[in-house]
């Protein structure tokens, strides 16, 4: 599903990204981990196309879209949440759903004008989808409520369900446990097993253990920019770079 | 009473058709606005959809319909060129773009013979009605209530919220900045039209960077969260220095005061939006 081929990134004079490559196979869970500032982040921003590798390439269902703009990265079915939330604070929680379906509506500013039967039709089905994601977050009491009054772990999963509605064929989520207490962490792992259920691929940047070696089938980790370790949780959490350089000995 | 009417109508009716092309303009700001961008440039626009729109009835004796199209399709056209190369990138370009694009068009209103140079155009016929006006403002709401709604608005709504989230969500943002600006620049030019063929007047003072900042004034201190607020703002900001003609030389003090007080407090505009908390 994705592929990317020996992917460099520079900043100035530092090299955050190496020669990277790796594959995530249709209908994973897919974990990418590393300690701070191994680049994980900076490889999400090259895979939904808001950062230009220095080189290599990233392929996408067999496209090649190194170089492609971010909302057409979307269109070819690609979401992502932030490490740093980025919902529309000032938009209800529905609108914000709304606004992640508009790659979804067909219908044309001369339809929106005279009110055609087919925007009230396809505005009341997006509702009602919207509203079932929201659902499925347990966040749809809330669908009519401004964005910014949700606690943090909410709007994590605001977020979620934001780029689920998107539709995408990957989702990539960075960090979504980050700032969540014990019980919504373990609600949320629910949630992305899920999701993945539901024939969603997700690659995740994720710094809990129990999370991802909870959720995961597979797990890269990165230092300083390339690749020490690939395998099931199992594997890598053995593994004597990974213990060496992230995960320490008690974690094996 | 109706004699009292009729010479109210009389003193006040220039202002009244003022209030209306204001509110205009003030929309013209607003969808920019609306996602996020300023324009300075909107004076400007009016400016080019006034000169166009006359210069259509006097030279070409149009019908005024035809003039008042052209004289919103010039600076729509303008707004997508300027809009192009500017809006791909986010931030305040378009605001120092339009900030120079408005002395741009300034200058050569002074300077070309066909707007009459400095002297501007004299006699522009009267045309315009009061129920053109009404016309002109009933399509805008209708259009701006169809947009809020609908998922272009929502759009609009995401790209002002957040660019980079709009963008990885599969809203094309350029696309969508570049449309505002140049419906934007439709509009201002249509008040322009309008506008000159009640004052039968043009020069090319009017339309610089001080009407430019006005426009902005209308929109800010209204609020921007819905078009309403732009449209109550641009009305009392039209009407406050008039109602204080009876303190005579202290009025725009007085003006400027009121101003003020508005922005400590209410730093969102006169008309905010209050969702569910």
């Amino acid at each position: 599903m994705l592929q990317l081929e020996n992917i460099v990134k520079d900043f100035g004079g530092l090299r955050v990204l190496d020669s990277l490559s790796l594959q995530v196979g249709e209908g994973l869970i897919f974990g990418l981990i590393g300690p701070n500032g191994a680049g994980k982040t900076t490889l999400f921003n090259i895979i939904s196309g808001l950062s230009r590798p220095t080189a290599g390439r990233v392929i996408f269902n067999g496209t090649d879209i190194t170089n492609f703009a971010p909302p057409k990265i979307a269109a070819r079915g690609m979401g992502r949440t932030f490490q740093n939330i980025r919902i529309f604070k000032e938009l209800s929680l529905l609108e914000n759903v709304l606004a992640g379906m508009h790659r979804l509506y067909t219908y044309s500013p001369a339809a929106m004008l005279l009110n055609l039967p087919i925007q009230r039709r396809e505005e009341k089905l997006m509702r009602e989808k919207a509203m079932e994601i929201l659902d499925l977050f347990h966040l749809a009491g809330k669908a009519k409520r401004q964005a910014e009054s949700l606690s943090y772990g909410e709007q994590r999963k605001l977020e979620l369900a934001r780029a689920l509605a998107t539709s995408p064929k990957l989702l990539l989520v960075d960090e979504p446990a980050a700032g969540m207490n014990p019980a919504e962490t373990k609600e949320l792992m629910g949630e992305i097993v899920q999701i993945n259920n539901r024939g969603y691929t997700i690659c995740l940047i994720e710094h809990d253990m129990k999370f991802v070696m909870g959720v995961c089938r597979q797990v890269a980790v990165l230092n300083f920019g390339e690749l020490i370790a690939l395998g099931t949780p199992e594997q890598v959490k053995c593994n004597p770079l990974v213990i060496e350089a992230y995960l320490g000995k008690d974690a094996c | 009473m109706i004699e009292f009417l009729m010479s109210f109508w009389q003193t006040y009716n220039t202002l009244f058709y003022t209030v209306l092309v204001h509110g205009m303009l003030a929309l013209s700001i607003y969808i920019t606005l609306a996602c996020g961008q300023l324009s300075l440039g909107n004076a400007a626009f009016m400016g080019i959809g006034a000169y166009t729109a006359a210069l259509f009835t006097m030279k070409l004796n149009a019908p005024f319909g035809i003039a008042l199209l052209a004289g919103g399709m010039l600076p729509a056209f303008v707004a997508l060129i300027i809009g192009a190369p500017t809006l791909r990138l986010s931030g305040v370009y378009l605001a120092m773009a339009t900030l120079g694009f408005g002395e741009v068009v300034r200058v050569a209103f002074l300077n070309m013979s066909i707007t009459g140079g400095s002297v501007g155009l004299n006699g522009v016929p009267p045309k315009t009605e009061l129920w053109h006006l009404f016309l002109v403002m009933g399509v805008l709401i209708y259009f701006f209530l169809k947009l809020k709604n609908s998922r272009f608005g929502r759009a609009l709504e995401a790209i002002r919220e957040d660019e980079v989230a709009a963008s990885v969500m599969g809203i094309k943002t350029t696309w969508f900045k570049v449309w505002a600006f140049a419906i934007g620049a439709f509009i201002a030019g249509v008040a322009g039209g309008l506008n000159a063929h009640f004052t039968f007047f043009l020069s090319p003072r009017e339309y610089g960077f001080d009407f430019a900042v006005d426009i902005l004034t209308f929109a800010i201190l209204g609020g921007t969260g819905t078009f309403w607020g732009p449209l109550v703002g641009s009305t009392i900001l039209t009407i406050l220095p008039e109602m204080l003609r009876f303190i005579g030389p202290y009025r725009l003090a007085l003006n400027g005061l009121i101003l003020v007080l508005v922005v400590i407090y209410l730093p969102n505009g006169i008309i905010t939006v209050k969702k569910k908390d």
